[in-house]
């Protein structure tokens, strides 16, 4: 009992335990993708080469997570497309023009500043050998090969701008389209599982790769030119952002941002390196860029993680237990918890995690960063049935006789749940929160991908940067993180399970049995 | 002490207690005897509420047992089963001084009965923080003899409280069971199916026979006049093990 009162004592101290990083000063966010990190991060530096602190936290996820992070001010400006904003934010709204969205933002406090200089449109592509062989040349063509296997990424299918409008347009065959994520379409293309992929006019893997840009013949692609989008209050908070910001419009071209890409995803820098780089060419700045080592990253990574895993864990273990033990007193009620929390248990992570923004940011939690509550609320959820079941379980199977006896003796219902039932059910009480833990660090990776970051960002920027070592970076800690948590666990039961159902070791056997 | 009116128990079709009255009058040892299933441990049970009868009445000290004056019976109720039921988180200490700890009582006083006890019923005091599993069969019956004494209640009900020990424990935790009801005058009802044990420690002796009393009286009387075919048969039964 004492031992009890101490765990949960420590567990309510480290679930309110603040988080290790507070951020400071300007927030720039970027989404998932090289090209907007590498204009996050040219922000940041121009920021910070001001004299002024700026944080760039960036690959958030996609469009509607940043642009609403933007409005609840988690963050203070991104770089954002002209296209994506007509055909995605305001999809409902007859903008046309940039003066209309303009306006249409000013309506939500954010500003828009002139193009940055170039156009990242959508594109079609498809291998060399590929055109060469139907003789491909505009999206028209297409028409004529039904054969022909498209994979396209989820967003491209989704988009108005994107691939239903397109067929229509051109009136194109094709029934199937895989849809993919955009970085394994690439491997998928150059494997020739898939013939045509969606690809960005300025992504540096159309070089490498050698693909061929089909012609948009019919002027379907609306323009994506590359702008900041920034609070109005900016203007109030951080003064001289907004003329900083001014500096960059015009001054970024194709070929510049094409290069720039290139140089990151071949792996020649990264991306603070990169936008350094066009600093220095581009406005004389002389910036230099530390990469932080291996070590300070994962270190951080595994802060981060952790904080995913303890602010879920903690609070599931408060309400669980307390769920299970109601689930094993009302077995008709049990079966109305078990089964509620068993169907959370089966929504896929990725579509939780998307069901729970909405809901999250009303509320007014933080949906960004170490700090992500999206990511939390659902690692939260899915800890609940491992620990409400084998709380249940523990509870309902107390053999009759002991239950019996503590009847006998006239105990209270509460003496008895307190001083009996649930010492004789930690076992099994213990089992579901090691279960909870450890599947809970593997599904934290996935937070990354709602910007929660922890162990799957390296994860997430390895598979977009095709960098083995960095998804190594994000997956050996991960599992090293579980392997850990089950020694700890294993620690832990020994000295908190009372010592009368532990399994006999060595130590107690010489005592007994006479 | 404990009076049964007319109680019945049924689980679906097949009759556990049919209709019996019996009265376990203060200070002696009623003894239920008879094979398996004939309901002895069911009318056990009855007296102290794991099993509430269809229709009858149990009375305790004259009072009806209700749920509202259950609690304090139970209190006044010494329950002892086979294996003794000892709680296997708990150390031997922790089981026997369960109930003070659950009433609050000061250290001192716990302390004081505890030692009463350990003399009573001669359990080594060396053993008293092992675990029930680290214990022996004996051991463990006699902690539970201690847990069931502790708040020394006016009725103790053992429910084949040696069922599962080897022969010589058995006997030596006969003689000891039988001093200590003699020495303290409890209202005593014990559940065996063993006619020497019931003989040897009961002062009133009740052979059932699908859940209904076939014979109740002295054991020497059971044994000289049995009533019919059954309690004949089954004493010679049990005669012939004796031999």
């Amino acid at each position: 009992m004492k031992r009890t009162l101490i765990i949960c004592f420590v567990l309510l101290l480290l679930a309110v335990f603040p988080r290790g990083s507070k951020l400071t000063g300007l927030k720039i966010g970027s989404k998932k993708f090289t090209e907007s990190v590498i204009l996050g991060e040219i922000l940041t530096q121009l920021v910070r080469s001001s004299g002024q602190r700026a944080s760039h936290l960036s690959e958030l996820g996609g469009t509607t997570l940043v642009f609403d992070a933007l409005r609840r001010g988690e963050i203070d400006l991104y770089p954002e497309y002209t296209g994506t904003l007509i055909e995605e934010i305001f999809a409902d709204s007859d903008a046309i023009n940039d003066a209309d969205l303009a306006v249409l933002l000013e309506q939500q406090g954010v500003q828009i500043s002139q193009p940055l200089g170039f156009n990242n449109s959508y594109a079609l592509a498809v291998r060399w050998e590929t055109a060469e062989k139907y003789k491909l040349d505009t999206l028209s063509d297409l028409a004529l090969h039904e054969d022909l296997r498209l994979g396209f990424s989820n967003e491209f299918l989704d988009r108005d701008d994107g691939w239903k409008n397109l067929r229509i347009r051109y009136g194109l065959p094709h029934e199937e389209v895989t849809g993919l994520d955009h970085d394994l379409a690439y491997r998928q293309l150059e494997s020739g599982f898939i013939d045509v992929m969606d690809v960005y006019t300025t992504d540096a893997r159309l070089k490498d790769l050698d693909l061929v840009l089909l012609k948009d013949n019919l002027n379907y692609f609306p323009r994506y030119d590359a702008v900041v989008l920034f609070r109005t209050d900016l203007v109030e908070r951080f003064p001289a952002v907004p003329a900083l910001i001014a500096q960059l419009e015009s001054q970024i071209t194709a070929e510049d941002i094409l290069q720039l890409n290139a140089a990151v995803e071949s792996g020649v820098v990264r991306e603070p390196q990169a936008a350094a780089d066009f600093l220095r060419e581009q406005f004389s700045l002389n910036i230099q860029v530390v990469d932080p080592s291996v070590a300070s990253q994962i270190w951080q990574r595994t802060l981060e993680h952790c904080d995913l895993v303890r602010r879920s864990l903690i609070p599931a273990i408060f309400i669980a237990v307390p769920l299970g033990i109601l689930a094993a007193r009302h077995p008709s009620l049990g079966q109305v918890i078990l089964g509620v929390v068993g169907i959370i248990q089966t929504i896929p992570a990725l579509a939780l995690l998307v069901l729970l923004i909405a809901p999250v940011a009303y509320l007014g939690l933080g949906t960004l960063g170490a700090g992500s509550a999206t990511a939390v609320v659902a690692l939260f959820l899915y800890s609940l049935l491992p620990i409400v079941r084998n709380t249940a379980t523990g509870l309902t199977s107390i053999s009759p006789e002991y239950a019996e006896s503590a009847t006998a003796l006239g105990l209270s219902p509460l003496f008895r749940l307190l001083h009996i039932e649930l010492p004789l059910a930690s076992p099994s009480i213990l089992a579901g929160i090691k279960t909870a833990a450890i599947l809970n660090v593997g599904f934290a990776t996935l937070g990354a991908l709602v910007g929660a970051r922890g162990y799957g960002q390296p994860i997430l920027t390895g598979i977009r940067l095709n960098d083995m070592g960095l998804i190594m970076q994000g997956a050996i800690p991960a599992a090293c993180l579980a392997i850990l948590l089950q020694i700890l666990f294993e620690v832990g039961e020994r000295w908190f399970i009372p010592a009368g159902l532990q399994p006999l070791s060595l130590r107690n056997r010489d005592v007994n049995f006479n | 002490m404990i009076q049964l009116r007319h109680v019945t128990k049924r689980y679906g079709s097949h009759v556990a207690v049919d209709a019996i009255d019996l009265n376990c009058p203060p200070g002696k040892t009623q003894v239920l005897i008879g094979t398996s299933g004939c309901g002895k441990s069911t009318l056990l049970r009855m007296m102290i509420a794991l099993v509430k009868p269809d229709s009858g009445e149990v009375f305790f000290d004259g009072e009806p047992l209700e749920q509202k004056n259950l609690a304090a019976v139970r209190l006044r109720i010494g329950y002892m089963i086979q294996e003794g039921g000892l709680f296997p988180h708990l150390s031997a200490q922790d089981n026997a001084v369960i109930m003070p700890r659950y009433l609050g009582w000061e250290s001192d006083r716990t302390d004081k009965r505890l030692q009463e006890l350990l003399e009573l019923t001669q359990l080594p005091s060396g053993v008293l923080n092992r675990y029930p599993r680290q214990l022996s069969g004996g051991q463990r019956q006699r902690v539970s003899l201690m847990r069931a004494l502790m708040l020394d209640p006016d009725v103790l009900l053992l429910d084949e409280p040696l069922g599962d020990l080897d022969p010589m424990i058995r006997a030596e935790l006969q003689q000891d069971l039988r001093s200590i009801f003699r020495e303290l005058r409890k209202t005593v009802v014990l559940v065996t199916h063993d006619l020497g044990e019931a003989g040897y420690l009961g002062d009133t002796i009740s052979l059932l026979r699908a859940g209904k009393i076939v014979q109740q009286g002295p054991f020497n009387e059971l044994l000289e006049n049995p009533v019919d075919e059954f309690a004949a048969k089954f004493v010679q039964a049990q005669r012939q093990v004796f031999i």
